[in-house]
């Protein structure tokens, strides 16, 4: 009947410009508002302090930002499924306890051991707590709940029983060079080069694969700005980290492994959700648990799997906290730091309510907060001022992010 | 009275025997014999003799409580029935799951669809069984495949097969839920209420579908209360009342008239009487 063949393909609009302003009036502008607020802060920061935007202060940040960011990914796990584990920070605190506790003089233990058994504490905790959800079928919040006082009690039994007053320092070396320790200049040089390069080239070649199957592809000039802003995302990023930023004769120079940590972190979480069949089924369970059952998907299985996951992820975060306190006391904000976790996953974007997030949202949501306390901290704003205005900056992402998301068509 | 369905003609319910080899080529895919489903002390279904042709639509009507959905259920291998008999081109199978369902080709689309909002389509028609590439999710593979698939069943109203299927409307994530059945190879799609909830045009594009269906050599069984829809895409009819199928036969034997007759009360004075199963 119909002359015309029925196509489904290429219907995008090939001008770059029509298909932006398309998809920012669908409300599929992504981070776009969230980065522009980033900018605005940071440009309200320097204004008030010539010290913000400094490669030293960056720096700092970038490290302040890497505990925020590695505890967001962690709850994005469960975010993912709708579900919430508020033990993460005493979780993470426990972890670094461990790492630091078993390679101190008493124990002995070398660095690898005590970094295993650090992720190790963090993977088993978050695979009991899954698996008690599910056991007890109870939400999440209340079972995590009731651990996250049972790991704040572990944390100061452990920490006391050592009796050195509530406070045990680091004495190996590798533990506190996770975040003291550094790249040589030209090796952070190359770590950065070689990201900015892979996710261009991988964009590119994305494309190309789309277009020689004769699927829609990205317009060539939304690549290439991507790809210029990704450059001079990698050139900031060599000047903060390969900037000397020591006092005196004494030179600092190069990326701290933290941050090399939090990058693969980053991708490999990135890449597990996006391109695995697991990542795939937290998703769809986060979506709609009864599809994904009838899909032939064991929801539980992958339910422990996250708890798991973000157990794990807590653990690499309690080992960059603790070499930056260059130790353990027993009265880490594990309940603060909790919610600052979730409060990075929310400003980067992702739902609270399940099926929709993305491991960077919790570096962009991590990021705000750590340029938050950072540049309050140079103002010497008082510690009421910095916390009522922590709340409006929470209060306005989050407004703002759910206003632009609202009637959004496409997958995040 | 001479029935044209020669398949109902050849056997009985107590004579299961003549099911299966031997017979002449007939085109029935599906042969229920005899099926019972008790809950406890509740018969939800009596003694159903149910043929379904291949590559026709079957439209299965009765009102509320009739033992439609109990039906489709054992069908499906939600609830596998108390007795009975089942045949598949003539062979005799237990369902017991809706695994066993699925790997002799029977999908069934209920009324909620089973559709994750937040994925997109080609997301949601692979769900569970995802192509993979060296254990990497092979993307452009499953989405020309979805493509390829909705062309086949003229399903054009949707813009992009990577928009998600929260976004989509009634009719077209109907229709996303139908390919994917008919993805997985199915020779029997069955279908439960599937213009329940939809507008006039977008019902009219389910019904399309459902013709695209049986055109292409897929046998259908659609639960429907909309006698419109009834005889604007069936082949044949199967009515239930009170858990017993009370008639069934091609489509023109019907009218409105005797099918609301039968569907309240379970007879009707002007279908033939063979066509109404003695038991």
């Amino acid at each position: 009947m119909s002359t015309t063949p029925p196509t489904l393909a290429s219907q995008t609009p090939s001008n770059p410009w029509t298909v932006l302003w398309l998809r920012l009036r669908r409300g599929d502008s992504g981070m776009i508002p969230i980065v522009v607020g980033l900018i605005a802060l940071c440009v309200y920061f320097q204004a008030r302090s010539s010290s913000f935007l400094t490669a030293g202060n960056l720096n700092n940040l970038s490290i302040q930002a890497t505990g925020y960011v590695l505890l967001g990914m962690a709850e994005i796990w469960l975010l993912l499924l709708g579900e919430i584990d508020l033990s993460l920070g005493f979780l993470s605190g426990l972890s670094g306890a461990a790492a630091v506790i078993l390679t101190d003089l008493q124990f002995h233990w070398p660095w690898f051991a005590g970094i295993a058994m650090a992720l190790l504490v963090g993977t088993v905790v978050g695979l009991f707590s899954g698996a008690l959800v599910i056991g007890l079928r109870l939400p999440s919040f209340i079972v995590t709940l009731a651990i996250q006082l049972a790991l704040l009690g572990i944390l100061i039994w452990v920490v006391d029983a050592q009796g050195t007053g509530g406070t045990i320092s680091i004495v190996n070396g590798q533990l506190h060079s996770i975040v003291y320790g550094h790249l040589s200049v030209v090796w952070t040089d190359i770590f950065i080069g070689a990201t900015v390069i892979g996710l261009i080239v991988l964009s590119f070649v994305r494309n190309q694969n789309r277009r020689s199957r004769e699927l829609d592809t990205t317009p060539t000039a939304f690549l290439l700005i991507r790809a210029v802003l990704l450059a001079a995302a990698g050139v900031l990023a060599s000047w903060v980290f390969n900037t000397n930023r020591g006092y005196f004769t004494l030179k600092i120079q190069g990326m701290p492994y933290a941050i090399v940590i939090l990058g693969v972190m980053v991708a490999a979480s990135t890449f597990f959700l996006n391109r695995t069949k697991p990542g795939r089924y937290l998703y769809a369970i986060g979506g709609n648990q009864e599809a994904a059952r009838r899909g032939g998907i064991q929801v539980n299985r992958y339910r422990v799997l996250a708890f798991a996951l973000a157990g794990f992820t807590s653990g690499v975060a309690g080992l960059v906290y603790v070499s930056n306190l260059n130790g353990i006391n027993d009265a880490v904000p594990g309940g603060t730091q909790v919610l600052y976790a979730v409060g990075a996953a929310v400003i980067g974007g992702t739902s609270l309510f399940g099926g929709r997030g993305k491991m960077v949202h919790a570096l962009v949501g991590g990021v705000v907060i750590g340029v938050i306390y950072n540049g309050m901290a140079l103002l010497s704003i008082s510690v009421y001022g910095q916390y009522l205005a922590t709340a409006g900056v929470f209060l306005v992402a989050v407004t703002i992010d759910n206003v632009a998301r609202r009637g959004s068509t496409v997958s995040r | 009275m001479n029935s044209p369905e020669t398949n109902r003609s050849s056997h009985s319910s107590s004579n299961p025997e003549a099911v299966g080899s031997g017979e002449s080529a007939t085109s029935t895919l599906l042969r229920l014999r005899g099926i019972t489903k008790s809950f406890g002390a509740v018969q939800a279904l009596q003694h159903v003799d149910l043929d379904i042709p291949a590559g026709q639509v079957t439209a299965l009507i009765g009102d509320n409580g009739a033992g439609k959905s109990t039906l489709i259920k054992t069908i499906s291998g939600i609830h596998p029935p108390t007795s009975g008999e089942v045949f598949w081109d003539g062979q005799e199978v237990k369902i017991h799951t809706p695994r066993d369902a699925a790997s002799i080709g029977i999908a069934t689309v209920y009324q909620d669809l089973a559709l994750c909002d937040n994925l997109d389509i080609v997301q949601n028609m692979f769900l569970g069984r995802e192509l993979t590439k060296n254990g990497v999710l092979d993307e452009l593979s499953m989405e020309t495949a979805t493509k390829q698939t909705l062309l086949d069943l003229s399903v054009h109203t949707v813009k992009s097969v990577r928009q998600v299927v929260g976004s989509l409307s009634g009719g077209q994530r109907q229709a996303i839920a139908v390919a994917r059945a008919v993805m997985r190879e199915s020779r029997l799609v069955i279908l439960d209420e599937p213009t329940a909830a939809l507008g006039v045009s977008q019902t009219a594009n389910v019904l399309s579908l459902i013709k695209t269906l049986s055109s292409r050599g897929i046998a259908v069984i659609v639960i429907t209360h909309n006698l419109a829809d009834v005889f604007s895409v069936a082949d044949n009819i199967a009515v239930m009342y009170l858990g017993n199928l009370v008639s069934q036969g091609p489509i023109h034997q019907y009218d409105t008239t005797s099918a609301v007759e039968l569907i309240t009360t379970g007879q009707s004075s002007s279908v033939p009487a063979q066509l109404i199963p003695n038991n």
